[in-house]
């Protein structure tokens, strides 16, 4: 049974200068059978609250790279690839960047993998994050890497942790909502947009056909979709100064893993099309063909 | 293999995806010598699924299932696998099942592979397809667990129906849930109402810059209308205003792999095919020969959107009686 934890926020609260304002309010009475759990919480009347948000950035090859086939058959050759952050990632950065702006607090940012991954940190900081953590991993497996993370959280206990919406090199979408079951806490996924009010939020998340407004409360684990914020870019001088900051590295737990590649391969090449002219014959035979060949329409 | 299908439901009746779902289990279940059982989590009709041959079928109930709550739907698909004995439990890679499949993989210690389009038992070990890196290498993945989580990606799995069609026996099932299962609750949802979504359908029509402005996707919509398809987006033109975000197809945008994908005026960037690359039949209109999107394209036609798009849409209304 995972136990619920303590936000860290209070201690923030007593040195804040609003000190005196503070309405001490129990809001969370977790009711698990085994135990009963307090979240204690504290609102400035008017005043934001601070905030520890934890935020998992991963590294990807850069979305025009040509894949090549390793000579293992069972990844990428990794020759002459570009690694960026994952784009989804840029978002759930921006957003815990945010949160901070808004709230106070602290944003960390944690990494797991090979040792050119630390390259996302090095950004992470450089847009001025508090904390930088990294787990030197080279599992592929997904319960791995959210186990790792799961760790980190329940050391740090933070009130919100946000993640890119999927990683766009294993594309699992799965880190999050295991990050969130590990740690029994509520999930929200493909968030385009995200409210935040004392330790209620309100997201809109992507479906088929719309969208479905959620609501949850804090501590939560938020995924984020493309639009719901514009990322800042970080500034040369920062870009700098990112360079001797420190990292914190971490060693990665022992999870066995639950899957195992055994092959890689490209997806079997098309074909060349029947391409055609525009004539109303040309068109005509297309249409006949997309009926009677393919059978689509 | 003792398999359970989660069948997903919209307003009382299953969803498509529910019939690919059964295929799929049934495809497995073959191969590994077993059985199906579907799981239906509230109210549905589920005598469409005999069609698919399903037979045996569990209904959950319960108050706290109501909310729409990923983390309730997980806890009780668990309790099923586990009441049921399934080795393997199969979920749609919708934006639901996506949500929930993590969680219930952490519930039974099950490893998962997600979003899979093919599946083979090798040596008595499940073995899952799955495209990677946008659609640009595929991914053989064992699940060395015992116990084992399959998402199918939607439309990939075609609903076969049975030879006889199965009478559904329905059981009920009461999952023992508490108030601490259900965490994040649906409070509303929004539907674009008259419109098809690129994630589910059928035949996507898609426009890209080349049509110049948004006052000229009626072109792309009356050919979409005609056939019953939804319509689709480049970045450019999103990005541009033209069009609204739920349209992108792409790596940014949504996957998509309908059986028929027609792009017009879409030059073919890496981005965009990683997110159409797998639709059954590609159809490319372009001005320009050498455009990428030609190299996928099963029929190209290299000329004027502008001409083309009313003229297919003609051609087209004389085969299609909609
Ligand atoms: C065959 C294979 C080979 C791999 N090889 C390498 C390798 O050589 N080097 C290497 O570093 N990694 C490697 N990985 C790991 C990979 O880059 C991902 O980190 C890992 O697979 C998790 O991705 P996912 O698709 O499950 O993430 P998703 O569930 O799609 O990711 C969702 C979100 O979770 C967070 N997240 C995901 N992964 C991490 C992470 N690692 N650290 C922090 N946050 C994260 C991000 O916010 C991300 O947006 C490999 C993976 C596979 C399957
Ligand atoms: C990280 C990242 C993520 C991205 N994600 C996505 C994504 O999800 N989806 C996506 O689509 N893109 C994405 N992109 C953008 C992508 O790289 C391209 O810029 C975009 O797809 C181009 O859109 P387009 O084909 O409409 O426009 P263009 O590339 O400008 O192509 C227009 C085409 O129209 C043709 N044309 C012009 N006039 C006519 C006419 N009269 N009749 C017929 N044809 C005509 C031209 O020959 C040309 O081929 C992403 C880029 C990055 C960097």
């Amino acid at each position: 049974m995972q136990t619920k934890y303590f936000a860290s926020c209070e201690i923030l609260c007593l040195h804040s200068i609003f000190f005196c304002n503070f309405v001490f309010s129990t809001v969370y009475i977790s009711t698990t059978e085994t135990t009963l759990h307090y979240y204690l919480f504290h609102t400035f009347s008017g005043e934001p609250f601070s905030m520890n948000i934890l935020v998992g950035l991963s590294q990807v090859p850069d979305t025009t790279t040509k894949i090549v086939i390793g000579a293992d058959s069972k990844a990428i050759d990794s020759k002459g690839v570009k690694y960026i952050m994952n784009p989804y990632d840029e978002f759930a950065l921006e957003e815990a960047l945010r949160l901070k702006e808004k709230n106070g607090g602290t944003v960390t940012a944690v990494t797991v993998g090979g040792d050119t991954a630390k390259d996302v940190l090095r950004t992470a900081l450089a847009l001025q994050v508090d904390k930088a953590i990294f787990i030197k991993s080279d599992s592929a497996d997904s319960f791995v890497i959210a186990s790792n993370l799961a760790a980190v959280a329940q050391e740090s206990k933070p009130d919100v942790i946000l993640f890119g919406r999927q990683s766009i090199d294993y594309d699992s979408f799965q880190v999050a909502p295991m990050v969130a079951e590990l740690l029994d806490l509520p999930s929200v996924t493909m968030t385009s947009k995200l409210e935040i009010n004392g330790t209620s939020l309100t997201a809109e998340r992507d479906i088929e056909g719309g969208k479905e407004t959620v609501s949850a409360s804090l501590p939560a684990v938020i995924s984020a979709q493309k639009g719901l914020n514009e990322p800042r870019y970080p500034k040369l001088p920062d870009i700098m100064k990112a360079k001797s900051k420190p990292i914190e590295e971490r060693a990665a737990t022992a999870t066995a893993a639950r899957t195992e590649v055994v092959g890689m391969e490209l997806p079997a090449a098309k074909g060349k099309g029947k391409i055609f002219g525009d004539s109303d014959g040309d068109i005509s035979e297309l249409v006949k063909l997309l009926h009677e060949e393919a059978k689509v329409i | 293999m003792k398999i359970l299908a989660y069948l997903e439901t919209l307003d009382g009746a299953l969803k498509k995806t529910a019939f690919e779902t059964i295929t799929a289990a049934q495809t497995l279940a073959k191969q590994s010598g077993g059985s199906v059982v579907g799981l239906v989590i509230g109210s549905a009709d589920t005598t469409q699924a005999g069609v698919y041959g399903l037979a045996d079928c569990l209904v959950a109930k319960h108050a706290h299932l109501e909310k729409q709550s990923t983390s309730a739907f997980a806890e009780t698909i668990a309790q099923a696998a586990k009441a049921e004995n399934a080795d393997v439990v199969i979920l749609p890679a919708s934006s639901t099942g996506k949500e929930i499949a993590p969680r219930l993989a952490v519930k039974l210690e099950a490893g998962l592979a997600p979003d899979t389009v093919a599946h083979e038992i090798a040596g008595g070990d499940l073995v899952a397809t799955r495209p990677v890196y946008a659609g640009k290498a595929r991914l053989k993945v064992k699940i060395t667990t015992a116990k084992k989580v399959v998402t199918i990606r939607p439309n990939v799995f075609t609903a076969k129906k049975a030879d006889a069609a199965a009478t559904v026996a329905n059981r009920d099932f009461a999952p023992n849930l508490s108030d601490s299962h259900v965490k994040a609750t649906v409070t509303s949802v929004s539907r674009n109402t008259g419109k098809l979504d690129v994630a589910e359908a059928d035949i996507i029509v898609s426009g890209g810059r080349g049509l110049k402005g948004p006052e000229n996707f009626h072109l792309v919509e009356s050919l979409a209308g005609t056939l019953g398809a939804a319509v689709g987006a480049s970045r450019a033109v999103v990005d541009a205003g033209w069009r609204p975000h739920g349209e992108q197809v792409g790596q940014t945008g949504k996957t998509v792999s309908p059986t028929l994908y027609i792009a017009a005026g879409i030059s073919g960037a890496i981005q965009h095919l990683a997110g159409m690359s797998s639709s059954k039949v590609i159809v490319a209109i372009n001005k320009d020969k050498d455009a990428p999107i030609f190299q996928i394209a099963d029929y190209g036609i290299v000329g004027d959107a502008f001409e083309v798009l009313p003229k297919l849409t003609e051609k087209v209304k004389s085969v299609v009686h909609r």
